[in-house]
């Protein structure tokens, strides 16, 4: 089932064109990875499905983004409900500089999700379950988020994201930051929470897209090449460019 | 060649050699004068903190006070003491004759009447027996027994003439002189006479004018700041604000006291040397500063919080209120401590709104005329009286203490509060 549409997607950094014409459809409870070169757009797409390019002032997106068929882009479209609905997940760890309890329980909070304190806390602990955190923290929930190792961080990060069960995760370079085992770590994770969730993942490392995705979209200079399931693009790719760019002669 | 090189690596060796070299100057220079400046304030202000007493013997002479023997608290409070404090005074020189008498008298403060009649209010038992009491001294005196007055300039040019001088010696030689810490330089408004001169009015001034100044200054600076940081577009008109709030902070503080003095008090009719108007000035001054930094802390916050919070679903006054504005509150705080402490020393605008006038009562509201402390410094250190000169340098000692204080205030929260979450 399609969860996300994009329709002939246009992005500006004032004058610059970063992306041009970007159509994807993105499949339910499966992992999307983005990939390509750096600079060419993978993020820049990510952030439209949340509308973080809003931020950006000189930002200017263009075209149709379909989510449940409602198009995010859309002016009667509140950024608040959409955010609540497609967490995301930084490249860098970013948890709040606040206990590990309050980082989960931040968004449960200003959503209004938890009428109680043992609401709450259930929450929090079954995020935190969720993110293959507990065991290791659950001594310590109201010590500071910021006291943990990297991968600890950005699980607990995603932690926080699911801690409003969206619809759609969000991840960006998620384990750029990491070492290998927190790096392993995260990957089975993103394939535990892709039963609930939608995920897309913009990723550097080819090995991890092909591990962890079941589809895969390749960008190159602010075009989408090609995408398709990921052992086609990985084995079969129809474009030249794409069969390049995986087998490591440019990127 | 390789010599060539030897000599160009000497030569770089020598010039970072010569470098090191000027700044350990510069260092040795900057420290060298601040302990100069120090030692001066010093040495000069140190014996402010001594007042000199002369200890007389007083007899509570009933008739003389036209009291009866058991006189009621009113009675006590009504009492003439004019005339037993003259005649305690006269009798230190038995011989006295009326030029004398009147050279006597001048040996002590006008006070001499009131610090008789506390000692009586205070065990009124004394009634017919005869007490030493502790007067305070005139400044020149007070400067004499501390070695601050030369005693060989001709007598037509001293204000402490051979027959006061003479009493004086005498009373030093039978101990009936004594120095002790000079509590009524901190409990005293300002006086023309320089042994009765303390800084409370000026102190208070300061307080009231610097909380004046930091519950107009404060909450207007930090919204302005989290405004043009936070939500303001960038536009050119933005950075037009943002350019004027740096002029802003380079305007001399005196034009901010010609504001003050044509707005406040011309247009609006706030009272004349209060603390209200001093702080009113004084906060339009440290406004600027304030928002600089504040600015530079929420700067300094790392976007990557902003966009967690956002991409939460948290709205932008949330994600402000909830995240960047606690985060950036120690770099602020510290940063209006600095301006404050800007303020505090501040004393041309508090001249131009008259702050400068003679306040011989101690505040009690930011409502009523005061001083401020380094106005207090000028009006001192224009006074021609000796008494005044070691004033002028206590009075910068406390100032700098108060100052110094307000500084390492502004450190342990910076650090208190950012070592937390590092």
């Amino acid at each position: 089932m399609i969860k996300i549409k994009a329709k002939d997607v246009d992005v500006f950094y004032g004058k610059k064109q970063a992306l041009y014409n970007i159509s994807l459809d993105i499949e339910e409870n499966q992992v999307t990875a983005l990939i390509g070169p750096s600079g060419c757009g993978k993020s820049t797409f990510l952030r439209c499905l949340n509308r973080m390019n809003d931020v950006i002032d000189i930002c200017n997106v263009k075209g149709e983004i379909l989510i449940n068929d409602f198009n995010i882009n859309d002016k009667s479209c509140d950024v608040v409900r959409l955010r609540e609905k497609i967490g995301m997940v930084f490249q860098k760890p970013n948890p709040f500089p606040k206990t590990l309890y309050e980082n989960v329980s931040y968004g449960p909070t200003i959503h209004g999700m938890a009428q109680s304190k043992q609401e709450m806390d259930e929450i929090v602990e079954t995020s935190l379950k969720k993110a293959a955190l507990w065991e290791e923290v659950k001594d310590r929930l109201h010590e500071p988020g910021t006291g943990l190792s990297g991968g600890q961080q950005q699980r607990l990060c995603i932690a926080r994201a699911i801690s409003v069960r969206p619809e759609v995760i969000l991840m960006d370079e998620p384990c750029s930051a990491l070492d290998p085992i927190a790096t392993a770590q995260i990957e089975e994770l993103i394939d535990e929470l892709k039963k609930e969730h939608t995920i897309i993942i913009v990723t550097h490392s080819m090995a991890q897209a092909a591990r962890v995705s079941q589809n895969t979209g390749f960008f190159h200079l602010g075009h989408l090449i090609e995408h398709g399931p990921t052992d086609k693009i990985f084995k079969n790719p129809d474009n030249t460019k794409t069969q390049d760019y995986i087998t490591g002669r440019f990127g | 060649m390789n010599k060539n090189k030897e000599q160009l690596l000497n030569k770089r060796y020598r010039a970072e050699r010569r470098f090191r070299l000027y700044g350990q100057s510069a260092i040795f220079m900057a420290l060298l004068f601040l302990t100069i400046f120090i030692f001066k304030i010093f040495s000069t202000g140190y014996t402010a903190f001594q007042k000199t007493w002369l200890i007389v013997p007083v007899n509570f002479d009933a008739e003389m006070m036209m009291i009866d023997q058991n006189p009621s608290k009113e009675d006590l409070q009504d009492a003439d003491y004019y005339d037993i404090a003259l005649k305690s005074m006269a009798d230190l020189d038995q011989n006295a004759n009326d030029d004398q008498k009147n050279q006597l008298k001048r040996m002590v403060s006008y006070f001499f009447e009131k610090e008789i009649k506390n000692e009586i209010l205070n065990d009124p038992s004394l009634i017919g027996k005869t007490k030493e009491v502790y007067l305070t001294a005139s400044d020149d005196l007070d400067q004499v027994f501390k070695g601050n007055y030369p005693r060989d300039l001709p007598e037509d040019q001293r204000r402490v003439s051979d027959y006061q001088l003479k009493i004086f010696d005498h009373l030093v030689a039978k101990g009936k002189v004594e120095s002790k810490f000079n509590i009524s330089f901190f409990t005293y408004a300002d006086s023309r006479e320089a042994e009765l001169a303390g800084i409370a009015s000026s102190f208070m001034g300061s307080i009231f004018s610097i909380l004046v100044c930091l519950m107009i200054a404060f909450p207007v600076a930090v919204l302005a700041a989290i405004y043009l940081e936070e939500f303001a577009p960038k536009n050119r008109f933005t950075d037009f604000i943002e350019v004027n709030i740096n002029n802003l902070a380079a305007v001399p503080s005196i034009v901010f006291g010609l504001l003050g003095l044509g707005v406040l008090l011309a247009i609006f009719h706030l009272p004349r040397s209060t603390p209200l108007v001093g702080g009113i000035t004084l906060s339009l001054m440290t406004l600027p500063t304030i928002i600089i930094a504040a600015r530079a802390s929420l700067k300094a916050v790392p976007p990557s919080i902003r966009e967690a919070a956002l991409a939460m679903g948290a709205s932008r006054m949330q994600t402000t209120m909830h995240h960047t504005v606690p985060l950036s509150m120690p770099g602020t705080l510290s940063g209006t401590i600095i301006g404050l402490a800007q303020a505090l020393g501040e004393t041309a605008p508090l001249i131009l709104i008259g702050m400068v006038a003679f306040v011989n009562t101690i505040p009690g509201s930011p409502m009523d005329p005061a001083a401020s402390l380094p106005v207090q410094i000028y009006i001192w250190a224009e006074s021609a009286e000796r008494g005044f000169v070691e004033k002028v340098s206590a009075c910068i000692m406390v100032l700098l203490g108060f100052l110094i204080i307000m500084n390492l205030f502004a450190q342990i929260i910076r650090h208190k509060f950012e070592k937390k979450w590092s």
